[in-house]
């Protein structure tokens, strides 16, 4: 398959299940990237940190950065991902306004969102695991910044922007 | 033609500045949508978190889909739409082009080495958060368990996981509970 049509295809799918915001799309891109062994995974490490950085919308973020490098640097292979991932949305979402008084209130998006709640959440663990490697914790160092990350993400709410800025001036100092 | 200008210009901005994250960005969103432009309503606006929560994609996208409809129907959405999802695609177009020419310095290797065990990190502590606001209880615990043995043991697509937790999550809720 031609990789223009096996970028769309593969985010059109990742924007029909995208369900949970952002990081449920990185998990199904992560996916999608190792099926189609479009990089490694440290590359594709360094695609989540820098669309964490930008102040833009992750999953848009990461799909156009994942269509620019899956297409060996293309324009186009960028603007078919970014197009493919939000075409879902726009069908649905479409939709949904055409027949709006009839969702409004409804059990059935109870369900949905009953459901999606505690499966989103297995879906980032995994997520978590697969980055769990040789190739994104290379010693000591590594362990110590995850931690030293985790804790001020969580407990300080410090902003990912600054989080990966001072990892990034670490990492130039002590290697 | 101007309401679809300020559609436009608006999600731009919405697309810019969506820092911290879909969720964290509803207040900015309030403030363009209900208070400025008057677009929609407190109410209406509610009702619209609580739909693009359930539907996939990129919550900034759904709403800039929603609201561009309510303005101006199909074409008003296309307008919102285009606006949210430019910021990303010219940003990150003009960092993947830089940082292919400078990802084999020896620096940008370095700093990299730093960077990416602390996206672990950075993932892990919005699920913590997740995790705690789902009020999980000693049974549906097994739920994010499950899933996250199926992707990551058994290699289990993503997206089949999330196919059968919408389907659970609706028989949980058509199922009579005995009172």
């Amino acid at each position: 398959m031609h990789i223009y049509l096996q970028l769309f295809v593969s985010f059109f799918k990742i924007g029909l299940f995208g369900f949970g915001g952002g990081y449920t799309i990185l998990s199904l891109i992560h996916k999608e990237v190792m099926v189609h062994h479009w990089m490694t995974q440290s590359e594709f490490t360094d695609i989540v940190a820098i669309s964490q950085m930008t102040p833009s919308p992750i999953g848009t973020c990461a799909a156009t950065y994942v269509g620019y490098t899956a297409s060996g640097g293309n324009v186009a292979g960028a603007a078919i991902a970014l197009i493919a991932v939000i075409l879902p949305s726009f069908i649905i979402m479409t939709l949904i306004c055409r027949f709006i008084l009839v969702l409004k209130g409804n059990r059935f998006l109870e369900g949905i969102l009953t459901g999606l709640r505690p499966t989103v959440i297995g879906l980032l663990a995994a997520a978590i695991l697969f980055l769990i490697n040789s190739e994104t914790f290379v010693d000591y160092i590594s362990v110590i910044l995850c931690i030293l990350a985790f804790i001020a993400s969580f407990k300080y709410k410090v902003h990912p922007i600054f989080v990966i800025i001072a990892a990034g001036i670490i990492g130039l100092i002590v290697y | 033609m101007k309401l679809y200008f300020q559609l436009f210009i608006t999600f731009v901005k919405i697309g810019m500045f969506t820092i911290g994250g879909g969720y964290a960005m509803i207040p900015l969103i309030e403030l363009e949508v209900v208070e400025r432009h008057k677009w929609i309503s407190r109410d209406e606006f509610l009702d619209m978190i609580a739909i693009t929560q359930a539907v996939p994609g990129v919550f900034a996208i759904n709403v800039s889909i929603f609201i561009g409809s309510r303005v101006r129907g199909t074409i008003g959405s296309l307008f919102a739409m285009l606006g949210c999802a430019l910021p990303s695609f010219f940003i990150i177009l003009a960092i993947a082009i830089f940082f292919s020419d400078y990802k084999n310095y020896p620096a940008v290797e370095r700093s990299l080495k730093g960077v990416r065990p602390v996206v672990v990190a950075l993932i892990a502590a919005p699920m913590l958060r997740i995790a705690l606001n789902a009020k999980l209880t000693r049974k549906t615990i097994i739920i994010p368990i499950i899933a996250t043995l199926a992707i990551f043991g058994l290699g289990v697509s993503p997206m089949i996981v999330i196919g059968v937790g919408i389907v659970g999550g609706l028989l949980w809720i058509i199922t009579p509970t005995p009172n």
